[in-house]
This record gives structure tokens, C-alpha cells and sequence, in this order.
């Protein structure tokens, strides 16, 4: 059986939960078995992540601190007493943590940040991206037991069942020793590694208060905003916009950079991106070279124009 | 305090990459290999500024072949106290984290400090493992660390914002960006580094569970439609009908 951890933020399942979910569901097709999936803590409407494919759903009652201890033994003792030997998470920063400590637990074999679903003939192979987004690795899974985390943005929540019961699952729940004191998260936008449309810009832009048109680009079009990393160094937006190998790493379906040159560090958080727009006055910019789009302009001009013209489009 | 920071050799971030025998191998001629940034930028800087700042010790560890030695030597020249390296050539992180938990378990090391991920395969994952092997907390992508006593504060990176949370050492934490300011060994530092201990610990023999098999490059990109920036709509249009993004 294949166990999907779906993670939630304050009781609801965001859209890289449902991604999981049906990845899980795929996963369970090709080994020929079930998909059921395991939710941790006071959750809303559980019971509809069995329109995305989960046979059943399972919730263990725990509403401390995150820990990955406490989290690594929840999961690992669902999957040992519902007989799963594949166990799947999302590539987030809670799934991260425990990614490691499962496959450590279990004896499994782990690939983490998997981008499609697996193949098995035999041989479960699985594949991912490598080396910053410069290649596409496949691997080799031996072992019985697996563990997999899931990019998001790899696949689409597919909606093909019904909603289905819940399940209160009794496991020991292990004593942790980590303490949240405090969680401070953006409200009311996507988060980056979760975005499907990301407006960014960089030095060009010369200054924090000019922000304004590559917010107003980002309302029209309903996305997040990013920057570079001298941007973020030199305190013109938060840490966590900042999008680039020692930043975050995105993978948005549009992805749009104003007045930033496209240095190879920032390329390698951004070049899982399906389609990127390069506006930039200097035509030399290396970024076009990465770019699928590219204004060769001002972006104090652009900016505003490509905004009016998104309005236009929606209306 | 005792600290222990894992380290990994990857190719450099602008290295070219390409592979050998059909895609099976990837192909490190030519390659520039540096101590991964995450490591050796955040985790062993603040690893030394702990222990300027309280006394104790720093150790550096890593898993590889004798060709390593030179990523090694740099970590001590910048201020590691001593270094193992366990001889082995890794091929999945399971793996890695075994050996290392295996070496560090008898240690007593009051910290074990990992870089968020390597630049080469971003997997996240030898951290949380060896974490688990020595059943310490973890604490995943750190940005700021404190410890007061046996007391840690640690602020880490969540989508879209941080988290802080206290733990008691010892734990095991990844380090991102913002722990700590990239130093450059000086001379003084490199000349020492030759003296200081390296030792050469031989592997356990742990097991393999997953491994690379092959590598493709991702599709190239088939060059760039340039837009006339006063023509926005047709910008939008072609986001619209061509690409289908919006």
C-alpha cells in the first residue's frame, strides 16, 4: 500500500498537499495496489482528499509543535500498522524533515524532490532534478520500502473520486523535545515554492520604493512577488522572496524578471520555470539567452504597460 | 561545546554539466569542485563563531575518497580544529548518513551541523537521516542560532515566512542562508591547516537502497521571441494563446 502524508496549514490542505495526494494515487496505480493517506492534527474536510484519489484517510490527533521527531514517528507507525511500504510526502519544508528520518527509520530507500510519477517493471525507478535544474537524474529504488518527496508544481491536483470517511487512527505519538515559540508567514499570498505565476525583479529597479509597479503587475495577474539576491542582501524586500541558489528555489509555470541580468546562481533557482519572460534594457542581459520571452526595454515603462495590457486581457 | 559539520564536495555552481557512457556517469572532467556553499558559508562559520565565542571544539567530516583531502584542508583552514574524512565514495545519502552516524555516535558531539542541501543533487536529505540515526532533534533550514548554555534559539526558513523554535542540544540543524557570512582562509589559517589532524576513518560498509542510474540534460530552451516594449498586448497574447500560462 502507498501511505501519503498531507500536510496541512492550520487545519486546510493547501495545493501541494492535493498534488501529493494525487501523485500518491498515480504511485498506487502503477505498484497495482491503494493509496490511502494520513493527516496529522485538527484538520477541515479530510474526507475530500478522496476526490484526488485517496482510498481512505486516516487522521492521527496531535496538535503540538512541529518536530520531526514527533511527525517521523506518527508516520512511520501508520505506515507499519496499515502495512504501506511506499510512503510519500511533499518536497516542503516540513517534508523535508522527515523525509530523511523516515527512509532512516524504515531501512528505505529515499529520492527526494521526485518530479513524475514512477515506473515499475520490475525495477521502480523514479526520476528528478539534478545539480541546480541543469539535469534530470533517474534512480534505482532496491529495497522493499520506499520513501519519495514530491516537487511541487511536478504534476496538477487531478480531482477523480468522491469524498471519502475518515478514520481515527490510535499510534503512539512520541514525546518531542522542540518548542515553536513563533510562526510569522505572509498571509493571503501563495508562497513562493508554491507559486504558478511569480513577478520578480532585481537592481534595476533601483530602490525599494519603486516596488509599486511590480506589485501592481503581480496583483493584476494574481502572483507572487520574488527578487534577486542583492535585493534581498541590501534589505529592499524580505529574506524570503529572495529566489536563487542560496534563496529559494521555484518552479511557477511564468515566471517574469524585470531588471535582473540573470547571473548563473540566480538561473539556478529559477530554471525549472515552464515559461520565463526577461525584461531587461540591456539586450547583452545573459538572462535572454535562459528567457522564452524577452523585452529588450526600461522596465519603469514596461512594467506599467505590461500591467495595463494584463487588465485588458481580464476584463 | 563540541560541534560536528558534516561538509560535501560539489562540482561549482557555473561548472558545466555533462555526462559520460551513455548518460550512466556524470562526466567531471573539467570540473572545478569546491566544499558545497551551504556547508562550508553557513553551517562551519557559525560552527566557529559558536565555539570563539563559548570554547569547544570543531570538527569537520566527510564521506569520499582521498581526492577530497583538498576541500578538507580548506575547511581547516579556515578555522576546523580537526578533520575526518571516511573513506568511501557515496552513491546514495542513506548511505552517507549511516557512515556518519556510525563514526559520530560514540563522539559526543553536542551539535551536528549540515548545509540545507547540496548544489549537486538538492536532496535535503543526510541531515534528517543522520538526526534519526542518533536520535537527536532536528531543526531544518536555519537562519539564525543562538545557544545560552545548553539552550539553542533557532529561527528557520518556512514558505513564506520563519519559524522560531528552542531545542536543547544536543540536535543535529541544516543551515540556509543568513546563519552566518562566508570567511576567506587566510595564509596564516592555510599554512596551519597543514598541520592539523585529518584522520582517515575506513567505511562501515552500509548499503545502498537508491541510486543514480541515468542522467539527461533537460530540453533546451529554443531561443527567445523578442517582444517591442511598447507592444505589451502582444506580450499577454502570446502568454495567453501560445504559452497557456495566464
Amino acid at each position: 500500500m502507498v501511505l501519503v502524508f498531507a500536510e496541512n496549514t492550520k487545519g486546510n490542505f493547501k495545493k501541494v498537499a492535493l498534488e501529493t495526494v494525487t501523485y500518491g494515487k498515480k504511485t498506487a496505480e502503477v505498484l497495482g495496489t491503494d493509496c490511502a493517506v494520513l493527516t496529522i492534527g485538527t484538520v477541515n474536510n479530510a474526507g475530500d482528499l478522496g476526490k484526488y484519489g485517496a482510498s481512505k484517510v486516516y487522521n492521527v490527533a496531535y496538535d503540538g509543535d512541529f518536530d520531526s521527531q514527533v511527525y517521523t514517528g506518527i508516520i512511520a507507525a501508520a505506515a507499519d500498522s496499515l502495512g504501506a511500504d511506499t510512503v510519500i510526502v511533499s518536497h516542503t519544508s516540513t517534508g523535508k524533515s522527515v523525509l530523511g528520518r523516515l527512509a532512516a527509520r524504515m531501512n528505505a530507500g529515499s529520492v527526494a524532490g521526485v518530479n513524475a510519477v514512477p515506473t515499475n517493471d520490475g525495477t521502480f525507478k523514479v526520476t528528478k532534478s539534478v545539480f541546480s535544474g541543469k539535469a534530470i537524474a533517474a534512480y534505482e529504488v532496491k529495497s522493499e520500502k520506499r520513501v519519495l518527496s514530491v516537487m511541487g508544481n511536478s504534476l496538477p491536483p487531478e480531482e477523480t473520486g468522491s469524498a471519502v470517511e475518515v478514520e481515527t487512527l490510535n499510534v503512539d505519538v512520541p514525546q518531542g523535545r522542540v518548542t515553536v515559540k513563533e510562526t510569522k508567514r505572509e498571509e493571503g499570498i501563495v508562497p513562493l515554492p508554491e507559486a504558478e505565476l511569480v513577478v520578480s525583479a532585481g537592481r534595476g529597479l533601483k530602490g525599494p520604493e519603486n516596488w509599486g509597479i511590480v506589485e501592481d503587475l503581480a496583483t493584476a495577474l494574481g502572483a507572487t512577488t520574488a527578487c534577486s539576491r542583492p535585493v534581498a542582501d541590501s534589505g529592499w524586500r524580505p529574506h524570503h522572496e529572495h529566489v536563487g541558489q542560496t534563496g529559494v528555489a521555484i518552479r511557477p509555470n511564468l515566471y517574469i524578471a524585470a531588471g535582473i541580468s540573470g547571473a548563473i546562481q540566480h538561473l539556478a533557482g529559477v530554471n525549472n520555470s515552464k515559461v520565463i519572460v526577461v525584461i531587461n534594457k540591456d539586450p547583452e542581459a545573459p538572462f535572454f539567452k535562459a528567457a522564452d520571452y524577452g523585452v529588450v526595454g526600461d522596465a519603469f515603462e514596461v512594467l506599467p504597460r505590461l500591467t495595463e495590457a494584463v487588465k485588458k486581457m481580464k476584463a | 561545546m563540541k560541534i560536528l559539520v558534516c561538509v560535501s564536495k560539489t562540482p561549482e555552481t557555473t561548472s558545466k554539466i555533462s555526462f559520460t557512457d551513455g548518460g550512466s556517469e556524470f562526466d567531471t572532467n573539467g570540473v572545478n569542485f569546491i566544499m558545497n556553499p551551504y556547508d562550508e558559508w553557513y553551517a562551519l562559520v557559525r560552527a566557529l563563531e559558536l565555539k570563539e565565542k563559548a570554547g569547544g571544539s570543531v570538527t569537520i567530516l566527510n564521506v569520499g575518497p582521498a581526492a577530497n583531502d583538498a576541500v578538507i584542508r580548506k575547511g581547516l583552514a579556515i578555522g576546523a580544529d580537526n578533520a575526518v574524512r571516511i573513506n568511501a565514495e557515496p552513491q546514495s545519502a542513506l548511505f552517507t548518513a549511516k557512515e556518519i552516524a556510525n563514526y559520530a555516535k560514540s563522539e559526543g558531539f553536542d551539535l551536528v551541523m549540515f548545509g540545507k542541501e547540496t548544489i549537486d543533487y538538492n536532496g535535503s536529505e543526510v541531515g534528517a537521516m543522520v538526526a534519526e540515526l542518533l536520535d537527536m532533534p532536528y531543526i531544518s533550514f536555519a537562519n539564525h542560532l543562538e545557544i545560552d548554555g545548553n539552550k539553542a534559539t533557532i529561527s528557520r526558513d518556512i514558505e513564506g515566512g520563519t519559524e522560531v523554535a528552542e531545542v536543547e542540544t544536543p540536535f543535529a540543524l541544516s543551515a540556509s542562508k543568513g546563519l552566518a557570512e562566508q570567511r576567506i582562509p587566510n595564509m596564516r589559517g592555510i599554512m596551519m591547516a597543514k598541520r592539523k589532524p585529518l584522520t582517515v576513518v575506513e567505511p562501515s560498509g552500509a548499503e545502498d537502497l537508491a541510486v543514480t542510474v541515468h542522467f539527461e540534460l533537460p530540453e533546451e530552451k529554443s531561443g527567445v521571441t523578442l517582444i517591442e516594449p511598447e507592444n505589451m498586448e502582444e506580450l499577454v497574447r502570446l502568454l495567453h494563446e501560445e504559452a497557456k500560462v495566464i
